[in-house]
């Protein structure tokens, strides 16, 4: 790194990390000395949807670029911004907003609506926007940590909720070694490699031989690492605890953001770290990815609390998305991106309904207070029905196209078994996403029916997702094409 | 308008739908207007199509063609021929008389009773007109949601068990269907480099693959309309499905939706896969299957206490009647197995119109609350008799002109099947006829049954256009066969190459001649 300088392509890369993180302390010191005199905590929702609008405009100036030039390089190829970044870039952005918009009312309810919530938001979407944009372990791990450590907080912020409290400490203990096994793993990359970059990483490890302990010991650390963050059986025995535990948006955001970032690092460190060894890691990425399936299918059917239920379920959409990875072709991560876009629409439309849902002041969570929802708002249940079947997979849903193109992908494999399996499971998750469908549209309502208690942002939030499920659905061309330039970069 | 045709058939109702949406909840006599209003309209639209269709021409006509989704080469393609021409103007028809038989039946949730009515006639429509895989795939799951809302908010007292059972049993189905759908389609892409779902594409796969590969995916495709059909033994959704939908529902099941199940074997399954399906073990497979389910619902009908499971069970066995002919695969055992699933349209949903009308005022199922019932209600035990007859296969009704085709087509194939089958019309004679002598015979022994009153003009005049539908085939089928035969011939030419030029018995004239003498036979010594 002799005579590294800091040029503008260095800062252009890190933009939307920079704008993020300027804009969070902003909202710190904003909160301390102006936001808590006047008492309009609201203002910092504002202050953090600008932030997003920034993001926003430079990510999507990042888009220009790249379909102009290809990617953008800088900090001495530790950071590049190709269409793979971008695409992900979108989904936190998407994310970041939507969490924004339905946190307002929700933490104003539940006496936790401070400043430093919507800071750590946006400290978490830098470090997610930087383990899309990332080459390089170290900024990787730093990135990852950042995305971590916010979360924690982020999890625990109710203070004064047991439960949000013994999410934030399961959270954090998993989180802790979770990680600890990833930069071990790193580690040991960096012993084979004898350089931080993955393009020199994946260099090394190819020209290994192919039983190699050095790298079998890296890929299974890395692996186990990751399966934590994406709550894939059987490391996911979190995420029901610390999904219901959390505050409701926040849940969401981990559910879609964090996961989606996890499974950005996980393709970029499989297809260019690992690429050359897929022969050893397949199989085990296809039973682990059965046995996602299984479990979160199974589990969630018996499931009563809606967040627990929507907690099940992510685990067998990770299902879903490694089978993506399994195939290992374009159609497949073409699969993930698309999947994985649909995914904030209909699972953010799932939380802010239950983030908006209450019973005489208190959150209410349970499958039998959506009970009789119907009488009480028939234009929202129908957005519900829309969600639910968008999650369930049913054409011409957003979230069908993620499956088609993931089973497409391991029908041109000749993964039959697998493709089968994953789409019969399909009829398995109907029954429980029939349930929520149910208790809106078919059950009585009790004498004391929970209410939609919805502010201007979780009424946009909601009906932003209810209607671009039906809109990507109907007309899924534009998508589809930006997954696709997604994954072309990610692929070469 | 007029290259729009089949557009503005399928999207009638799906205004109607959004109309229906805008009305106020309150004013239930607005909301059945504008409902009933869009339901002859729907009938209306239809002479466009009607006037415009060739009967002489086995190709697709009407066709409506552009790009949908470009990246998955999915396409916006509609298109009839004859199979798709009857099942539109049954789906009108039906739609529209159960859409006219729920004006009283239906008091509570008006508003989305018919909006969700709407809707499902809009999918199936689109499903009988589709030609490209994918969206017919879009058309055939979507349509699934509003029978599941249907069946669970104004069914009977298992009605969620019902809805949700058939909602899962179809997709679970449908799911296979969809990766068999995809093999094709990715083969396809494979063979000719581009990506396209439009049916005369992937028909041409067929050529490159082997049997085995065929046998696979015509299962693919065929336990999805096996469902639907519903075929013994993925029958069991239909029993609940249909005793516990309201009378409507059951109509529109009963007359169309498990002609879906048929329609799908004729236009995908069968001729994507010529291979797979002339296959042996798929043959003998789907004939026993067949013969099972005729035999096996006649029998299990004879032994039910519920009026409404009685008829339920019988579709079993007559759609076991449709698939004995399909797999024939000649043209009296195809055009017969159309024709019978269209006869079924028309008889079975005037026997649950019937249970409809005294359900209505009993509310009551069983078999034994009723008895007597000539003495009260004469025109209903009229009409009733001649929707039974019709289902029962007597000449000079539509059942008849049907079986007797699909037996001759078995005929053609093997003697055993054809003797099973004659069981299982003597089985169906046995307990329509029994039912009838414990309902509407005798002496009225329940002092409820006292009191009930005959139908009235509107409930006449729903089954009015059934029971004529039913004279009509059982009279003069030739137009129907006319329509059946160019599209029936296409397929077995393409299922069988050689076989208009073996000399083997081709349809119509002969048969219909011969039936038709027998029919006239019947009728004077009657």
């Amino acid at each position: 790194m002799d005579g590294f300088t800091f040029t503008y392509d260095d800062f252009h890369v890190l933009e939307p990390v920079v704008v993020l993180c300027l804009f969070g302390c902003l909202i710190l010191l904003s909160d301390a000395f102006l936001v808590r005199r006047v008492g309009k905590r609201g203002l910092n929702a504002v202050t953090a949807l600008v932030a997003e609008g920034i993001v926003m405009i430079s990510v999507l100036g990042y888009l220009a670029e790249v379909r102009a030039g290809g990617a953008l390089s800088g900090l001495g190829g530790s950071v590049v911004v190709d269409g793979f970044g971008v695409f992900f870039n979108v989904i936190f952005v998407l994310a970041a907003t939507l969490t924004i918009l339905l946190s307002a009312r929700y933490m104003e309810s539940e006496g936790e609506h401070r400043g430093e919530y919507y800071a750590l938001l946006l400290f978490a979407q830098a470090g997610m926007s930087l383990m899309a944009t990332g080459q390089d372990l170290v900024v990787l791990f730093v990135a990852l940590e950042t995305m971590a450590l916010s979360f924690y907080v982020l999890v625990g912020f109710l203070r004064r909720s047991r439960k949000s409290n013994e999410a934030a400490m399961k959270y954090l203990i998993l989180g802790a070694f979770s990680s600890g096994l990833l930069a071990y793993g790193f580690s040991v990359l960096y012993g084979i490699g004898g350089s931080t970059g993955l393009a020199a990483v994946g260099e090394a490890v190819a020209a290994r031989e192919a039983e190699d302990w050095a790298t079998a010991l890296a890929l299974v650390t890395i692996t186990v690492g990751l399966f934590f963050k994406i709550s894939a059986v059987p490391f996911h025995m979190w995420a029901p605890d610390v999904y219901e535990g959390a505050p409701t948006p926040t849940t969401a955001y981990v559910s879609v953001a964090s996961k989606a970032a996890s499974f950005a690092l996980m393709i970029r460190l499989f297809i260019e770290v690992f690429g050359s060894a897929a022969e050893s890691w397949m199989p085990l990425l296809a039973a682990i990815a059965l046995v996602t399936m299984t479990i979160g299918n199974l589990a969630a059917v018996t499931q009563t609390n809606l967040k627990r239920l929507l907690a099940y379920s992510s685990i067998a959409h990770a299902g879903y998305i490694l089978l993506g990875l399994v195939a290992g072709n374009e159609t497949g991560l073409r699969g993930i991106a698309i999947y994985i876009l649909a995914y904030v629409f209909m699972n953010f439309g799932a939380f802010a309904l239950i983030a908006a849902l209450r019973r005489d002041g208190e959150a209410a969570e349970e499958l039998d207070d959506l009970n009789g929802l119907f009488a009480r708002a028939p234009g929202y249940t129908i957005l519900v029905a829309i969600l639910m079947l968008s999650l369930a997979g049913i054409p011409p849903m957003a979230g069908f196209y993620g499956k088609y193109y993931i089973f497409l992908a391991l029908l041109g494999e000749g993964h039959y078994f697998l493709a089968v399996v994953a789409a019969l499971y399909v009829a398995v998750a109907a029954f429980y996403y029939f349930r929520v469908i149910r208790a809106c549209w078919l059950s009585q309502g009790s004498d004391t029916p929970a209410v939609l208690e919805m502010g201007l942002g979780s009424r946009v939030a909601l009906i932003g997702c209810g209607v671009l499920t039906v809109v990507i659905g109907l007309f899924p061309q534009r998508f589809l094409d930006l997954a696709g330039e997604s994954v072309l970069a990610a692929v070469k | 308008m007029s290259e729009h045709i089949l557009s503005i058939i399928w999207l009638t109702p799906l205004i109607g739908m959004l109309a229906v949406m805008c009305l106020p909840k309150e004013n239930k006599a607005l909301i059945r207007i504008v409902a009933n209003g869009f339901a002859v309209l729907g009938l209306l639209v239809t002479i466009p199509m009607i006037l415009a269709f060739d009967k002489t021409n086995g190709d697709f006509q009407l066709v409506e063609r552009f790009d949908w989704i470009p990246a998955l080469g999915a396409q916006y393609y509609l298109g009839v021929d004859g199979f798709g021409y009857l099942m539109i103007i049954l789906t009108v028809v039906v739609g529209w008389l159960s859409i006219l038989c729920s004006w009283a039946s239906i008091q509570d949730r008006v508003k989305e009773y018919y909006a969700f009515f709407l809707f499902l006639q809009a999918g199936m429509l689109g499903v009988f007109m589709v030609l490209d895989v994918f969206l017919f795939y879009v058309f055939w799951e979507i349509m699934l949601v509003p029978m599941y809302f249907i069946i669970g908010i104004w069914g009977g007292g298992k009605r969620l068990y019902a809805a949700i059972k058939f909602f899962l049993y179809t997709l679970a189905g449908s799911v296979l269907m969809l990766l068999a759908m995809l093999t094709v389609y990715f083969k396809h892409f494979e063979l000719f480099g581009n990506y396209s779902f439009a049916i005369e594409d992937l028909m041409r796969v067929a050529a490159y693959t082997g049997p085995d590969m065929q046998f696979w995916l015509f299962w693919g495709f065929f336990v999805a309309f096996a469902v639907k059909v519903p075929m013994f033994p993925f029958h069991t959704w239909l029993p609940d499905a249909h005793t516990e939908a309201p009378t409507a529902g059951s109509v529109i099941l009963a007359g169309i939706l498990l002609k879906m199940g048929l329609y799908g074997l004729v236009r995908f399954a069968m001729p994507m896969f010529p291979k797979g399906v002339t296959d042996d073990l798929t043959v003998t497979l789907v004939a026993v299957l067949s013969i099972v389910g005729i035999v096996y619902g006649a029998l299990v009908s004879l032994m039910q206490t519920d009026w409404k499971r009685l008829v339920a069970y019988s579709s079993v066995s007559h759609l076991g009647f449709c698939t004995l002919g399909l797999i024939a695969m000649n043209p009296n055992g195809i055009a017969g197995g159309m024709l019978q699933g269209f006869n079924h349209g028309l008889s079975t949903p005037l026997l649950f119109l019937a249970v409809g009308v005294v359900y209505d005022q009993r509310h009551t199922r069983e078999i034994a609350d009723y008895g007597g019932l000539a003495n009260r209600m004469p025109i209903y035990t009229v009409l009733f008799a001649i929707a039974m007859f019709a289902s029962m296969g007597m000449p000079g009704l539509n059942g008849f002109i049907g079986e007797f085709t699909i037996l001759r087509g078995a005929l053609e194939v093997s003697v055993v099947w054809t003797a099973f089958a004659v069981l299982g019309i003597v089985l169906g004679a046995a307990y329509l006829l029994w039912l009838f002598q414990r309902v509407m015979l005798g002496p009225i022994k329940n002092p409820k049954n006292e009191g009930l009153k005959d139908m009235n003009a509107r409930e006449i005049l729903v089954m009015a256009p059934l029971i004529a539908g039913c004279f009509w085939i059982g009279l003069y089928p030739k137009p129907y066969f006319e329509i059946l035969e160019p599209p029936t011939n296409k397929l077995v030419e393409r299922l069988d190459p050689a076989y208009f030029s073996s000399g083997a018995p081709e349809l119509i004239e002969g048969e219909v001649e011969l039936s038709q003498a027998r029919t006239e036979d019947a009728t004077t010594s009657e």
